[in-house]
């Protein structure tokens, strides 16, 4: 499987590219709990792991450029755009998705402000808002709307729910 | 994507061993793996660089600052002795790119870090930096976001990191190891100016991995500042920006640094402005004289004139905002 994008590219690259199997690497992660162990192209981001490989669709694919956040998961308890990380460098690494957050059928806090703050429209950027603001609140940066606002700038909703996940984040914060 | 081969070295040694045969350093992957992906950059090797130990901030023995070329931008920010030291360092990374971004990438990779120019990035384009000798299609395109400052006939993008408008206003030092071993390379000196050669864009040689930047100590007290200026509040790249530094003692200006982005092919020193600060009392007036140097020497493109006022007023409201005004 082949990462996904602009496949603009000479005509000589692709051929060179057809001429010899890709190298691939073995990777032992864990994700969401589950220890995995996977063979996969070096090409791989992690996005494309978790949705192609895994069935876990919940993180998007927005841009595939890191200008979105509509992809982001957290890696050893921080959050990343996973598009922009390539599975071959994950060996031994922990990633958490939005499959993961909930506590069996409990939602996760954050989770639940989004819902009773009717903080997303469409949902497309919603699993990478709630991500993101899970490590909003971590890194602590929760102080004021406008401080949440600015830490949570790497998630674009197209929806406009900007408000209200300020308010849903803040809440949770708050709760803590 | 191209296919690559990978490796992941555990010390410097086998980095450089590696960098020798044509393997490409990846940090936090930001810059290399986006572009990578839009077959701009096509390395047949990565080296990944991760588990080296250059990842401390430490302050030298003369009171400057030693920030390891794999400090996480984020890490680089919230750091103590940064924050206290340098505020125009950690201002100008908080108001980088994003959060997650932020938690990925590293100072090493951020001087690195190539163009935001829509033609090199679009392998379709004519680009001298992507292909010499194939022409800017910026030039006579649309250039709204390029540069006024140092460009030539054959390459106008900016250099897009704020990071190293405020390490070239305090007058870094980048820390190389090649196989021939260590040297050092001023900041002003490692970020190359496009001239007829636009694919060249730093002072690495072949093979050579940055192991620290670091910063010269200042005399105390030092104020200092990041102003950017961009289409939205954030996560986007400077149209213009200031870093600023000064030193004030009995009331007179005795030490300024200042540097703009967003404007200049590299990060962009401003020794005008700068001498003309030197020596006087913080005034309204002077901050509006010395700015008014700020864009000397600029060639504005087709769409890009209104960043010349513009420049000018954003190191006048920056010199106001480090310098204040009595
Ligand atoms: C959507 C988006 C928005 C952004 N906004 C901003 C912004 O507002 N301001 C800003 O400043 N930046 C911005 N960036 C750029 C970002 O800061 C850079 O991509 C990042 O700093 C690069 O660092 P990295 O560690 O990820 O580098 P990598 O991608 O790993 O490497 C980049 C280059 O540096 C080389 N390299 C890396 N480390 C070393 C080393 N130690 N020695 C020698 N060579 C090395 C690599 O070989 C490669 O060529 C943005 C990026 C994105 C995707
Ligand atoms: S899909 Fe990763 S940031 Fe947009
Ligand atoms: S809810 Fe539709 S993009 Fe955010």
């Amino acid at each position: 499987m082949i990462a996904g994008g602009v496949t603009a590219g000479s005509a000589l690259g692709d051929a060179q590219a057809a001429a010899e199997p890709a190298p691939t690497s073995r990777v032992a992660l864990t994700v969401n709990g589950t220890r995995r162990t996977v063979t996969v192209d070096n090409r791989t981001s992690l996005l494309d792991l978790l949705r192609e490989h895994f069935g876990l669709t919940g993180s998007k694919k927005g841009c595939n450029a890191g200008a979105c956040g509509a992809c982001t998961v957290l890696v050893d308890g921080q959050r990343v755009n996973s598009c922009l990380t390539l599975t071959v460098r994950l060996e031994g690494a922990e990633v958490t998705t939005i499959e993961g957050l909930a506590d069996g059928d409990e939602l996760h806090p954050l989770q639940q402000a989004f819902i009773e703050q009717d903080a997303f429209q469409c949902g497309y950027c919603t699993p990478g808002q709630i991500m993101s603001g899970v490590g909003c609140i971590k890194e602590g940066h929760t102080g004021s709307p406008e401080e949440i606002r600015e830490s949570m700038s790497g998630n674009i909703c197209r929806c406009g729910c900007y408000v209200k996940i300020v308010r849903a984040v803040e809440q949770t914060a708050g709760r803590k | 994507m191209h296919p690559f081969d990978y490796t992941r070295v555990s010390d410097t040694r086998e980095a450089l061993n590696a960098g020798r045969r044509g393997g490409r350093y990846i940090a936090g992957g930001t810059t290399l793996v986006d572009l990578m992906r839009e077959t701009v950059e096509r390395p047949g090797a990565l080296v990944d660089i991760s588990d080296l130990p250059l990842r401390e901030v430490t302050v030298t023995e003369r009171g400057g600052l030693h920030i390891g070329a794999l400090v996480r931008m984020a890490e680089a920010a919230a750091h103590p002795k940064v924050r206290t030291l340098y505020p125009v360092i950690s201002e100008a990374l908080e108001l980088s790119a994003s959060a997650q971004l932020r938690n990925m990438a590293t100072i090493g990779g951020n001087i690195m870090q190539r163009t935001r120019c829509t033609y090199f990035r679009d392998v379709t384009a004519d680009c001298n930096k992507r292909e010499p000798g194939a022409g800017c299609a910026a030039l006579h395109g649309y250039n709204r976001t390029h540069a006024i400052l140092g460009t030539s006939d054959h390459c106008v993008a900016t250099h897009p990191s704020d990071v190293a408008v405020a390490f070239a206003a305090l007058e870094a030092t980048v820390h190389v190891l090649g196989p021939d071993g260590e040297r050092t390379v001023p900041f002003a000196d490692f970020l190359l100016l496009p001239g007829h050669t636009p694919h060249r864009e730093h002072a690495l040689r072949n093979g050579e991995l940055i192991t620290a930047v670091e910063i010269p100590a200042l005399p105390r007290p030092l104020r200092s500042g990041y102003l950017k200026v961009r289409d939205r509040q954030s996560y986007e790249f400077a149209l213009t920006s200031a870093a600023v530094a000064l030193h004030v003692r009995g009331g007179v200006i005795r030490e300024a640094k200042v540097a703009v982005g967003g404007v200049g092919t590299v990060p962009w020193k401003l020794p005008a402005v700068e001498r003309h600060l030197v020596g006087e009392r913080p005034s309204d007036a002077l901050w509006e004289a010395a700015a008014s140097r700020a864009a000397d020497g600029a060639r504005p493109l087709a769409h890009n004139r209104f960043k010349l006022e513009l420049l000018q007023r954003t190191v006048e409201r920056q010199l106001r905002i480090v310098g204040g005004t009595k």
